[in-house]
């Protein structure tokens, strides 16, 4: 009897195991766009831009044309690729220390000019490379190594909500939040994972996908109660949903 | 070939233009403001593409992303701008990408003045990022050898797969002087190269560009750029010895400079002093030998000339002097030009006066 083949590994991703600490959602982001990459069949027209920080580490699983950046630069050397190879599809999956913090000018100038490039953000609350530090996006009352008592608003300011930041620009055609914290919703963030690439490959502009994401190594908690945090926590602060899709073709 | 009259920074847009750039991200800064503005109109008229970047920072990277396609990149800035681009500088090294960077240098440090200096010399030369890397650094004197050298520097930057500098200075970007312009070149239809990422219609696996190596690696990749910079040396450093044969005073200026010193030696040679000049062209790699092989018997002194204070090229040169003959220094700052006849009495008082 022929077995029917539902579910295998994803063929731009190479068979290697992963360097993300047990329990992280970059492993499972980084296969969700191969994912996606595989089903539109075009990893050979990918170009992807590293990140600096743990997702860094994706240079060694993608395979795929890739270039990595300087911290927080990925937008701006994903727009000098996309400008010089137009039919290329370029995408960043950037942390949000990367994205939020040092890189805020570059993600946001690179959605207002409206690039034609596709960014995944990872929010994880945490700079996570370097040992939990606190992040634009560490919530209040959240420690780290630099809030060891927690995140003071007073002081430290409140956490970037980035889809409702880009939202208010004209140009982006998509900008969405998912979280990858339990399979129902990781259902969906990979159809918006996909949908941000389609865009790419219809020649749409800007496409922003975030991603609440964990880290079990610095938030200092198993990866199962990271689940639960962010269920109670993250999500309670970054509502999911879709903020802006102009994808939709006139007269539809 | 016609001559034109053209702006220093119009006229390096247009040699970048013909050299095969086909791609430009720029911030504005004064005084280097008219290569961006040329080149916003002026690249997409030849297929290229000209992105006003938010910062030298956004810019540096655009350039990083353009040329890690095999396009032909540039960036321009002066100073300020130029300390922006340098972790940028650095990464393009580490990832082996080529790209034209321009500085049309004004008065420093700081904020400085918008006026012309030379005040980037150890930057431009010795560390332009972090890391220890080196890059070709160029300094032409007239607007038309400004044209010559970034109208070949894309091929040096793609020779070496290494980001090139042409430096300036403010003086040599706004004024205007005849130039001939040198032909299109003939770039291939596709910009991919063994090394660039982007389909290029063969399938293949994936292709990594980047700057950041495990530790053997990177070792071994530095170990590789110091036979580069020794192939730079024997290969590729321009200088113009102008009247040192029987020279007893020479004068090490480069740039805007060299043109004040070379009227100086002129009118100082009329009145009977032996004195000449020698001007680096490549400022790394520097002219040694030029300096060392002097006949030290008969020099008894050589001055260092700059739109600088201090003079930043004389530790280069006293390098090479090694104690055989004084080095003097003369210079203006803070944006503030050389005129012929305050540098040709500064010269005289030096030689005469043996003044340091
Ligand atoms: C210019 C610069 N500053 C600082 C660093 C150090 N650094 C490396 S990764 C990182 C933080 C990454 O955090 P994030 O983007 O949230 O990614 P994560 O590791 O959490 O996925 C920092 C600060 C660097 N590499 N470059
Ligand atoms: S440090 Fe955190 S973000 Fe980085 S791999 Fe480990 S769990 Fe994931
Ligand atoms: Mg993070």
């Amino acid at each position: 009897m022929a077995v029917e083949k539902v579910y295998t590994k994803p063929k731009c991703l190479l068979p290697l195991s992963s360097g993300f600490c047990p329990g992280c959602l970059h492993s499972l982001a980084t296969k969700l766009i191969a994912e996606a990459i595989d089903d539109l069949g075009v990893a050979e027209k990918v170009i992807n831009v590293l990140p600096v920080g743990c997702a860094t580490m994706n240079s060694l699983y993608w395979k795929l044309d890739m270039v990595t950046s300087a911290h927080g630069r990925a937008p701006a050397v994903a727009t000098g690729i996309k400008r010089c190879r137009p039919d290329a599809l370029v995408f960043a999956y950037q942390g949000d220390g990367d994205l939020a913090s040092i890189g805020l000018s570059e993600v946001l100038m690179a959605a207002n000019r409206g690039e034609h490039i596709t960014i995944f953000f990872a929010n994880n609350s945490t700079y996570g490379m370097t040992g939990g530090q606190m992040a634009p996006t560490t919530l209040v009352g959240q420690k780290s190594t630099t809030c060891i008592y927690g995140r003071d608003p007073d002081t430290m300011g409140y956490p970037l909500r980035m889809c409702e930041l880009i939202k208010e620009l004209e140009a982006p055609v998509y900008v969405a939040r998912f979280s990858l914290n339990n399979p129902a919703n990781i259902r969906k963030a990979k159809a918006g994972i996909k949908k941000a690439m389609q865009n790419q490959v219809e020649g749409l502009g800007f496409s922003f996908v975030e991603l609440l994401t964990n880290c079990p190594t610095n938030w200092h908690m198993s990866p199962v109660k990271t689940l639960e945090f962010m269920e109670e926590h993250t999500m309670k602060y970054f509502p999911c949903g879709v903020f802006v899709d102009k994808t939709a073709k006139e007269g539809e | 070939m016609a001559k034109e009259f053209m702006k220093g920074n119009e006229a390096i847009g247009e040699a970048a233009v013909r050299g095969g750039v086909r791609f430009f991200a720029g911030y504005p800064i004064t005084p280097q403001s008219e290569l961006p503005e040329y080149l916003s109109w002026r690249l997409p008229e030849v297929g290229g593409c000209f992105v006003q970047g938010e910062s030298e920072v956004a810019s540096i990277n655009m350039v990083y992303g353009a040329a890690a396609t095999g396009v032909r990149a540039m960036t321009g800035s002066s100073s300020p701008g130029i300390s922006l681009k340098s972790e940028g500088i650095s990464y393009l090294s580490a990832a082996e990408l080529p790209a034209v960077i321009v500085n049309m240098q004004r008065g420093g440090p700081g904020l400085g003045s918008i006026q012309p200096a030379q005040q980037d010399y150890l930057q431009a030369t010795k560390a332009a990022g972090h890391g220890g890397f080196r890059m070709l650094v160029f300094a032409p004197y007239t607007v038309q050898e400004a044209v010559d050298i970034v109208y070949d520097a894309p091929e040096y930057a793609e020779r070496d797969r290494s980001p090139v500098m042409i430096l300036m200075d403010g003086c040599l970007g706004t004024m205007m002087e005849e130039v001939e312009l040198p032909p299109m070149k003939e770039l291939p239809e596709s910009p991919c190269k063994p090394w660039t990422v982007g389909y290029d219609g063969t399938k293949r696996g994936g292709h990594l560009i980047t700057p950041i190596y495990p530790e053997a690696g990177l070792e071994g990749k530095n170990k590789l750029a110091v036979q580069r910079t020794k192939r730079w040396e024997e290969n590729d450093v321009r200088v113009e010895e102008f009247m040192v044969d029987d020279a007893e005073w020479v004068i090490v200026a480069y740039g805007m400079s060299a043109r004040v010193a070379k009227q100086v030696v002129l009118d100082l040679r009329e009145v009977g002093f032996k004195i000449g000049l020698i001007r680096p062209i490549t400022l790394f790699p520097f002219p040694k030998k030029s300096i060392a092989n002097l006949d030290y018997t008969k020099v008894k002194g050589l001055i260092d000339i700059e739109m600088s204070i201090p003079a930043l090229m004389r530790e280069d040169i006293e390098l090479q002097v090694l104690g055989r003959a004084p080095v003097y220094e003369y210079g203006r700052s803070g944006g503030i030009l050389l005129d012929d006849e305050s540098t040709k009495a500064a010269v005289r008082k030096i030689i005469e006066g043996g003044e340091q």
